[in-house]
Order: C-alpha cells, then sequence, then structure tokens
C-alpha cells in the first residue's frame, strides 16, 4: 500500500509537471512528491498501530472484567489479574476448559470476540488512516508544494529518534540497576559494601539455618578485578603497541595485508572459546611451572589463578589496543616523519622522538578504552579466575571478580528481593560507573589530540 | 577545453622546434642533442658539489621523471621552477634520498655528492641525510618544544656533549634563521604553538643546527603570507654563504629574487638551465619562454 502510494503521489507529480511545463517547474522532483505520499501512508498507521497495540491489553481486560459475575469480583485486587489469566489461558488453549468454572469459559468466549473485532477494527482503522494520510498528500499536491522541505524533516525526525532510542536504553538501564541497588543499599549499608574485606553473599532461606547472615564487602572483589585487569593490560598494552608500530612503520604492505585481518579474527573469537582456552590449557601449565619452580613453599598456588585469566584477557584485548593505536599512529602526518628523516633520524629515532611523543594522547586514550574491556570481561574470568572472594595480590592464587559474581548471585532459582540477588545490581552499578568513567576519560583524550591535527 | 587544446598545439610545436634549439646553444654538451628532448642552456659546471647523470624516477609503471642531468656548484643557490605536476619536487627529493620512504617509487641514474655516489646499495642514509638537510613545503614543527625542535638534530647525531655547547648551538641556529629575538624569551613553549611563517624559520633553524652542506627546500614559502616569505627569502640569501642550497618554488618572481641558477622542469623533463638573469630576461627555449610569460602553468 505504501509503494502504491509513492506510484500514487509521484504519478500525479508528474502529471501536474506536464500541465505546468515539466519537471524544472515543480517546486521538488517527482520522487519527493511520491515519498512525502508514502510517508503519510505509512507512519499514521504505524503509530495508531503501536498506540493501539499499548492500549487494547488494558482495555480489553477491563471488558472482561465487567463481564465477570459479582461473586467473582468481590476477591482481592490481587487476584483480578489472575482471573483475567485464566481468562486468557483457557481461550487460548492451554488450560483445558474442563478444569475452568463456568463464568471464566463464558468470559474466554466473549473474549474471542472482543479479540477477533479488535483485529478487524484495527486492520481497517490503519488502512484507512493510510488511505486519508496518503490522500491528503495527493490532494495538496500543486507546483508550488514544497515536498522536498517535508521528506528532508521526516528523514531528520527518523534520524533523531534513532539516535534518542540508544541513549534512553542506556538511561532506562541506569536507573533499573540505579533502583535495585537503592533497596540493595537500603539493607546492606553502602559503607559496608564498598569498604568491607568480606564477601560471602549467604543468606538464609528458612529462619536459623547456619551462616545465616552474609556479609557484602565488596572489596576482595574489586582487588581481584583490578588485579586480573591489570595483568591483562600488562600483557596487552606492551605487545599491542609494538605490533602496531611495527606494522604502521616497518612492515611492507604485503605483511600488512596479512598479520591485520589476523588480528583482527583475534578479536572476533568468542570470550568462551578464550575461556576454555584459560582454563583448560593456560591455567594447569602456570600452577605446573608455579610448583615445578618451587613456589608453593611461599605462596598459594591454585588451579585457577588470576595470571592464567590475566594473560588470556590480555591476549584478548591485544587486537583492541593494536587497532586504535595503529590508527593514532597512521594519523600521525607523513610531514613529521619526513621532518625527523630528513634531518638524519634513523627510523626507531623516528618513531621513539617524534611518533610516539605525537600519538602518545591518543594511545594513552586506547589503552583507556581496553581497559572497560578488560574489566567488564565476563567468561575468562568465570571459567578461569575462580569464584573464591580472596583478598590477595598473588597472582597464582584463585580470586574473584565482580562480573563473575553477578553471574553466580543471578544463575538459578533466587528470591528476588534478597539482599543476595540485590548485591548483583550493586556490584553492577559500581562496574557501570568505573567503565563510564574510563570510557569518558579516554574519549575525552582521543578528542583533544584530534583537534591537534584537525 | 579550448585553452588546453591550444597548449597542446603549442607543446608539439615548441617540442619539434626543440632539438636544433639545443644544436645551436654552443653551452651545452653535444650529446644532448642526439635525445628526443635534451637540456638547453648550462647544466654543468666545473666543480660541482652535486653530480646527478640520467636520472629517472618511476612511482609503479608511471614515470615522473626522465634521464635529467645537472650539476649543482657549492654555495649557490639553484631554483627549481616549472608547472605542476612536472617532476621537481621528485627530483629534488632524491638528493637526499626521501624518495626511500615511498614504497611504490624507484630511482635509477647516478647523483653524487662529492664525489660519493649516494645511491650506491651499501650506503646509509643517515649520516647522508645530515649533510643533505631539507625543508618542506608546508611548516612541520616537531610536537616538542622551540628548544628541542632545535636541538632535535645535534643530540640524534651526537654533535654535541654538554648542555652548554648545545644551547649554543640552539642559540646561534636560532640566530641564523632570524627567528631568535622572537622567541628567545618562551624557548620552552611548544613550536607548533608559532606563527606559519615562524614555525618555518623554525624548521630552517632546526635543518641548519645539523650544519648539513645542502640544504633542499620544497617550496618553502606556499602555505606562508608575503612578509613571511620575505624575511624566508632574506634568511635563503644569508644562508648561501655557508650552505648550497636547491629550492623547488611555484613562484617566479621568488626563483627571480633568490636563486643564482634556474632550472626549468617540464612534465618530467629538465628543459633549461641557465643563471636566473637570462632565464627570465632572455630564455633559450621556447617553453621557459612560454612558462614564465604565463602562457600556462
Amino acid at each position: 500500500m505504501v509503494a502504491l502510494a509513492f506510484f500514487a503521489g509521484r504519478s500525479r507529480s508528474l502529471a501536474i509537471a506536464t500541465n505546468v511545463g515539466g519537471i524544472p517547474y515543480l517546486n521538488s522532483l517527482p520522487f519527493y512528491y511520491g515519498a512525502l505520499t508514502a510517508v503519510w501512508c505509512a507512519i499514521p498507521s504505524l503509530v495508531v498501530l503501536l498506540i493501539w497495540n499499548f492500549a487494547d491489553n488494558y482495555f480489553i481486560s477491563n471488558m472482561i472484567v465487567a463481564e465477570l459475575p459479582e461473586s467473582a469480583l468481590e476477591l482481592v485486587e490481587g487476584k483480578k489479574d489472575l482471573l483475567v489469566n485464566q481468562v486468557y489461558n483457557v481461550a487460548e488453549g492451554i488450560m483445558p476448559r474442563e478444569m475452568a468454572p463456568d463464568y471464566i469459559v463464558a468470559a474466554s468466549e466473549r473474549l474471542e470476540v472482543i479479540l477477533w473485532w479488535n483485529r478487524m477494527l484495527l486492520a481497517v482503522v490503519c488502512l484507512s488512516i493510510g488511505i486519508l494520510g496518503s490522500l491528503f498528500v495527493w490532494m495538496k499536491i500543486t507546483p508550488k508544494f514544497k515536498a522536498r522541505l517535508h521528506v528532508e524533516g521526516v528523514f531528520l525526525g527518523v534520524l533523531f529518534v534513532s539516535a534518542c532510542i540508544a541513549i534512553l536504553t542506556t538511561v532506562g538501564i541506569v536507573f533499573s540497576v540505579l533502583f535495585e541497588s537503592i533497596k540493595f543499599f537500603t539493607k546492606v549499608p553502602i559503607t559496608e559494601f564498598l569498604f568491607g574485606l568480606e564477601w560471602s553473599p549467604q543468606m538464609a532461606i528458612r529462619e536459623g539455618q547456619q551462616g545465616s547472615s552474609g556479609s557484602f564487602g565488596a572489596v576482595p572483589l574489586f582487588v581481584g578485578t583490578l588485579l586480573i585487569a591489570a595483568i591483562a593490560m600488562i600483557v596487552a598494552v606492551p605487545t599491542g603497541l609494538m605490533s602496531a608500530i611495527y606494522l604502521s612503520e616497518y612492515a611492507d604492505r604485503r605483511i600488512r595485508d596479512w598479520v591485520k585481518p589476523a588480528l583482527e579474527v583475534l578479536a572476533g573469537v568468542p570470550t568462551v572459546v578464550y575461556g576454555f582456552f584459560a582454563a583448560l590449557t593456560v591455567a594447569p601449565f602456570i600452577r605446573d611451572m608455579g610448583i615445578g619452580l618451587g613456589l608453593d613453599g611461599f605462596m598459594t598456588i591454585s588451579s585457577e589463578s588470576a595470571l592464567a585469566a590475566g594473560l588470556v584477557m590480555g591476549v584478548m584485548i591485544i587486537p583492541f589496543v593494536s587497532s586504535l593505536s595503529d590508527d593514532v599512529i597512521n594519523a600521525v602526518p607523513q610531514s613529521l616523519r619526513d621532518g625527523a628523516l630528513g634531518l638524519g633520524s634513523t627510523r626507531s629515532e623516528v618513531i621513539k622522538q617524534v611518533v610516539l611523543p605525537a600519538a602518545l594522547p591518543g594511545i594513552m586514550g586506547g589503552i583507556l578504552l581496553a581497559g572497560p574491556r578488560a574489566i567488564g570481561e565476563t567468561m575468562i574470568v568465570v571459567m578461569a579466575a575462580g569464584l573464591a572472594a580472596n583478598l590477595t595480590m598473588n597472582p597464582l592464587d584463585s580470586v574473584t571478580t565482580v562480573t563473575v559474581q553477578i553471574v553466580t548471585l543471578l544463575v538459578g532459582d533466587q528470591e528476588f528481593n534478597s539482599p543476595k540477588t540485590l548485591a548483583a545490581f550493586a556490584l553492577g552499578l559500581v562496574l557501570f560507573i568505573v567503565t563510564l568513567g574510563l570510557n569518558y576519560l579516554a574519549l575525552h583524550i582521543v578528542k583533544k589530540y584530534r583537534e591537534q591535527y584537525d | 577545453m579550448i585553452k588546453m587544446a591550444e597548449d597542446v598545439k603549442d607543446e608539439q610545436k615548441m617540442q619539434s622546434a626543440e632539438p636544433s634549439a639545443a644544436e645551436n646553444d654552443s653551452a651545452g654538451p653535444q650529446d644532448m642533442s642526439a635525445k628526443i628532448q635534451g637540456t638547453v642552456g648550462r647544466p654543468f659546471v666545473d666543480d660541482a658539489k652535486i653530480k646527478m647523470r640520467g636520472v629517472n624516477v618511476f612511482y609503479g609503471e608511471k614515470q615522473a621523471v626522465f634521464a635529467v642531468d645537472l650539476d649543482i656548484k657549492e654555495n649557490e643557490v639553484i631554483s627549481m621552477i616549472g608547472p605542476s605536476g612536472c617532476g621537481k619536487s621528485t627530483f629534488l627529493r632524491c638528493i637526499n634520498r626521501m624518495n626511500d620512504t615511498i614504497d611504490i617509487c624507484r630511482v635509477e641514474g647516478s647523483i653524487q655528492l662529492d664525489g660519493m655516489d649516494i645511491y650506491e646499495s651499501k650506503l646509509d642514509v643517515v649520516p647522508l641525510r645530515a649533510r643533505v638537510g631539507m625543508v618542506f613545503q608546508k611548516p612541520n614543527p616537531f610536537p616538542k618544544s622551540i628548544y628541542d625542535n632545535v636541538a632535535y638534530g645535534p643530540k640524534i647525531h651526537g654533535l654535541v656533549s654538554r648542555k652548554s655547547d648545545l644551547d649554543e648551538v640552539v642559540e646561534s641556529s636560532l640566530r641564523r634563521a632570524g627567528l631568535w629575538d622572537e622567541v628567545k624569551d618562551r624557548l620552552d613553549s611548544p613550536g607548533t604553538g608559532l606563527s606559519g611563517g615562524q614555525q618555518q624559520r623554525l624548521c630552517i633553524a632546526r635543518t641548519i643546527a645539523v650544519s648539513p652542506e645542502v640544504i633542499l627546500m620544497d617550496e618553502p614559502c606556499s602555505a606562508l603570507d608575503p612578509i613571511a616569505t620575505a624575511k624566508i627569502e632574506e634568511l635563503i640569501a644569508e644562508l648561501s654563504e655557508n650552505f648550497t642550497i636547491a629550492i623547488v618554488t611555484h613562484s617566479m618572481q621568488q626563483a627571480a629574487r633568490v636563486s643564482h641558477r634556474t632550472a626549468y622542469f617540464h612534465l618530467g623533463n629538465l628543459v633549461e638551465v641557465n643563471e636566473t638573469d637570462k632565464v627570465f630576461t632572455n630564455p633559450d627555449h621556447d617553453l621557459t619562454e612560454a612558462y614564465i610569460t604565463g602562457r600556462f602553468g
């Protein structure tokens, strides 16, 4: 129908154009008249459709409730929804008719009728709005009608709405996490959460159970997260940076064409696969090596270690660091390199004394962007770092991270209002704030750097 | 369109007339006339600082410079002029092997600096570039302080060992570049914060701090205003007492003001080399005359 409206609008404008002496005498190209007609056909009916879909449940429920006998309605408010649900279930055949009371069956039959009418009415209304909309524009098509401006306006609106969707979603996430966290902080003081040294999120399922008082000191999680992220950065930053320097300054085109996609493949490996690798290959290897070196006399050596998780996570971030650094190194103007080379610098002098200092802010930005990835990474640490909330700086011991705890707290059957579950939201909030801060800082630095050369 | 067609016709006419012009030129070497398009005027000098023979430059498959022979004398200023894309910058960059930085660029022929072949395969380009410095079209100070910009060259070449010596080199270089009085109170501020003309003089100071023998300048004033340009031109005149300077320029007035000899390039060929006065008053070649009188370019 939309296509039809498009062609109708277009052909009318063409017809008018021949009357006034050709397309150049129209205000806009025929395409715009067609597009505007199509837009007027589609958008109002889509809007009606959306609103209808949101609203009809409410009205239909009310109609059903009105139909129900007094005896059923004497129940409390909470049960009313239950009754409506029953009616729906019977109507959809989920619940056998024989099991339901008579008045429910009657209501469900009524519901089916209402739903049918609802659908028909919706279709008729949408179609007629579409036709009316396109007719409205179709009538208005004259040589002076500025269809182009209207179409551009609609286009702008669509772009704006798309931009808003992402932002609104973020805001929604922030608020949902924030409210749950506030609920958590009414049960557990925020100071205990942020500064407590012991993490054992156990809550009694029934009164008087052993270990019923959980403790929610998140410091061991923060330390574990930072330890693993630090190990990852120690691995990723020098390797990524040096590979970026090699690729952008030394490698000839053939090697570059081959290595760059390979690095990007590394970025595309699912983190679960990295997790296998960390848990099954790297972690035992590190444990054996630690024991082989005789370190087990001095410190705990666990088969799940921060080092294993950090190393593999570092490998995961290498392409991230290297591709961002590669971009900023390439953004350093060739004229600077020429200037340094023209003075008789060697290649490494050019890189060390001119290219890297010029690219440094951008590289710092890249590193700061990689940081949140390390902090927020979940699968590798779930599989390789362990669950024990040890407060330790020993990289061979098992530690746990914020993300791992969020996963364990929310997996399985949980009572939704217990501090145990709510703690996950508080952790999520902390994670969100930290990564948001780092991202903001990184983008700020990168932006400042860009201004320098553009 | 019509004008371009005329140009082409002119060129064809001139190219057909060219061999006879070369034959008649007594100063030019006789073997030049054998070529389809040789150089007229005085490309050769007796005591050449830089001696270039049969220089061809290719970008991939495309040839940018065709069999150029040219000598540059010690302490002379030679300017290279010609329409855009005529290969003069490419040719200039051959002299300190800056074309090495371009992957697809290939140079043939021989270029000798004081009798040393600079395209010999074992030659290290680092000391060569210290002897043959370069100033670029766009001022390109490093993102460092003014002091460090000038001190960069002496530092990487280990020319000075003591801080006081380095200070002295920086000061004398800035003085010779005519920049000292303007920046002596803010040597620690970034070089990128100077005005365009000051930046270009900073780049010249940076180049002479290495005490090169030859300075190549690739359109050093094209990004500058007339006053800054005048300052740089004065500077070139002073520098020519101590350095050999080859300058590529789009401004014929500039070539006339600063240089001793002028070389005219056309479509990758060196058409004419002569004393600057002669080139601008009575050129030997019709193409040169057409260019300097503004018929094309």
